[in-house]
């Protein structure tokens, strides 16, 4: 483990996450959690855990994003609340 | 996404894109006991082929090559691989899933035939989620008509 890697990951994480709660256009908030999907894959990958990584990298940035997008394809962009 | 558009640079590139990623899909299924990998990984990777193939054209196209009726037979035909695999150890005396018994079928050492066994159970969990990812993105694309409702 890198702790300077760690230490960069971890902000981006968190960045990523607070960005995908906050921002108002609902297509924008899907891509942002694709985004902190793949820095979450990063961090597992870089702490050692392979196949975790691998699960992330399928499942939360690929398929996810694909399920958001096809469900905000129904509804509409913008959030009311 | 669910009407046809026509864009030669998206149809290109997932017509060149989508064998490679079904290749690497079946390459994770087949080394899931060795490496980093396995069934539900290889399955979601082998859906997203799919899914690109909807994005990319339309539903009727892809429909047209794994239809509604044979997809939802994939979803139990992998119930069916993992559980049979089970039972065939179940009814050969074992443990439920405890491959080791298989070398009774197959003529080879058990440490060969729990490898075999493994690899049966990753094929069939890989077969079914790959057929439950399309069947979730085809129902949320389509908004959960069926083909036969809209015929």
């Amino acid at each position: 483990m890198i702790w300077q890697l760690d230490i960069i990951l971890l902000i981006l994480v968190t960045a990523c996450a607070i960005a995908a709660i906050t921002v108002r256009d609902l297509l924008s908030s899907a891509i942002l959690l694709g985004a902190y999907s793949f820095m979450m894959c990063l961090l597992w990958a870089e702490m050692g855990a392979v196949d975790v990584a691998f699960t992330e990298a399928a499942v939360g940035a690929g398929i996810s994003t694909a399920f958001f997008i096809a469900a905000i394809h129904q509804t509409t962009r913008r959030t009311k609340d | 996404m669910i009407n046809r558009f026509e864009n030669i640079i998206i149809q290109t590139i997932s017509r060149l894109l989508i064998p490679p990623i079904q290749l690497y899909a079946l390459y994770v299924i087949a080394h899931g006991h060795y490496s980093p990998g396995g069934g539900f990984q290889g399955g979601c990777i082998l859906g997203a082929s799919f899914i690109l193939m909807v994005i990319a054209y339309d539903i009727k196209e892809t429909k047209r090559m794994i239809s509604e009726k044979i997809n939802t037979i994939f979803i139990s035909l992998g119930v069916i691989i993992y559980s049979g695999i089970g039972a065939v150890c179940l009814i050969l005396g074992a443990d439920y899933l405890d491959y080791g018994i298989l070398n009774k079928i197959f003529s080879v050492s058990p440490a060969k035939a729990r490898a075999l066994g493994t690899f049966g159970v990753e094929i069939g969990v890989g077969i079914t989620v790959m057929a439950v990812m399309v069947s979730i993105f085809l129902n949320l694309v389509s908004g959960g008509e069926h083909e036969e409702a809209q015929e």
